[in-house]
């Protein structure tokens, strides 16, 4: 993590995120498609998907929900190896 | 995971977070991806995406007529032609609006935006009582976003598909023929580009 509140993006002064953890969920699933020249559709089905499961849920959680499912498809990784990888206490910046 | 979760303490880690930070940790582990290609796509997002982008594109179209033409017939070229694209850019139409017909953008599903042009979207844009009343009734939801479309002016509204990014060419307001291409398109706001402002 290197980013704090004040370098959260801002668009036309009003926050696009309301947390760094979003700004990384979103420029891990970008890089991601990139790295293997998916099309950016690949990512774009499973949030359309995780937005019409739950539409009252955060719009950044469904996207990592939508990124969460794309790293399983892809065999990048198991829920296992992701439960085992999660953090209890937020890294220092 | 709980899906509904309170900030009780700003310090707290939240499930989602955790999450995020878990896949992330993976794909860098495996060698997937890297730890400096995510810095510099959020990098990109804060100094070099945004509607600054989009104003210049529409600035342009005002001042040039061969750019509007080129702009209006291909978008995502014309837009090139000025240094902008990459990913949510690739497939870009630009609307014009006239004395006659004004253009809303929105996207039903899932919250498409244009980055190169726009930057990220506002929380409104991503809610779900923008993305179904922008469809069923864009004018009453125009009026309480402080946007009155006259009567006799057509709303067309145009729902991001799965590849194609809208991108509203406002009307050039009356009093700016003295301006600059830089002093148009600091009085293009964001608003304006997806087609919830009148300018």
């Amino acid at each position: 993590m290197n980013l704090t509140e004040e370098t959260l993006p801002r668009d036309n002064g009003e926050l696009v995120f309301d947390a760094p953890w979003e700004a990384r969920a979103l420029a891990v699933a970008v890089a991601l498609v990139e790295k293997l020249d998916l099309p950016w559709d690949a990512f774009r089905q499973r949030l359309m998907r995780a937005i019409a499961d739950d539409p009252d849920r955060p719009y950044y959680e469904s996207w990592g929900v939508a990124l969460e499912s794309l790293v399983i498809e892809l065999d990048l990784a198991t829920h296992d190896a992701l439960d085992d990888a999660t953090p209890s206490e937020r890294a220092p910046l | 995971m709980t899906t509904t979760h309170h900030h009780h303490h700003p310090e707290e880690l939240a499930p989602i977070e955790a999450r995020v930070a878990a896949i992330e940790a993976v794909l860098v582990e495996k060698g997937i991806v890297d730890v400096e290609a995510i810095d510099a796509i959020v990098r990109n997002f804060e100094d070099n995406l945004g509607p600054m982008n989009g104003a210049k594109v529409v600035a342009r179209a005002w001042t040039d007529p061969d750019y509007k033409a080129r702009l209006l017939q291909d978008g995502t070229a014309a837009i090139a032609d000025l240094g902008f694209g990459g990913p949510e850019g690739d497939h870009m139409v630009v609307v014009e609006n006239t004395p006659d017909v004004h253009n809303l953008v929105v996207c039903t599903l899932c919250s498409c935006y244009p980055w190169p042009v726009l930057g990220l979207p506002p929380k409104w844009y991503k809610a779900p009582a923008y993305r179904s009343r922008a469809v069923r009734e864009p004018r009453a939801l125009l009026a309480e976003m402080g946007t009155v479309v006259p009567d006799d002016v057509e709303i067309r509204v145009w729902d991001s598909s799965a590849e194609i990014r809208y991108l509203v060419l406002p009307m050039r307001p009356d009093g700016t023929d003295a301006m600059t291409d830089d002093e148009l398109a600091n009085i293009v706001t964001r608003d304006s580009m997806i087609g919830v402002e009148r300018l």
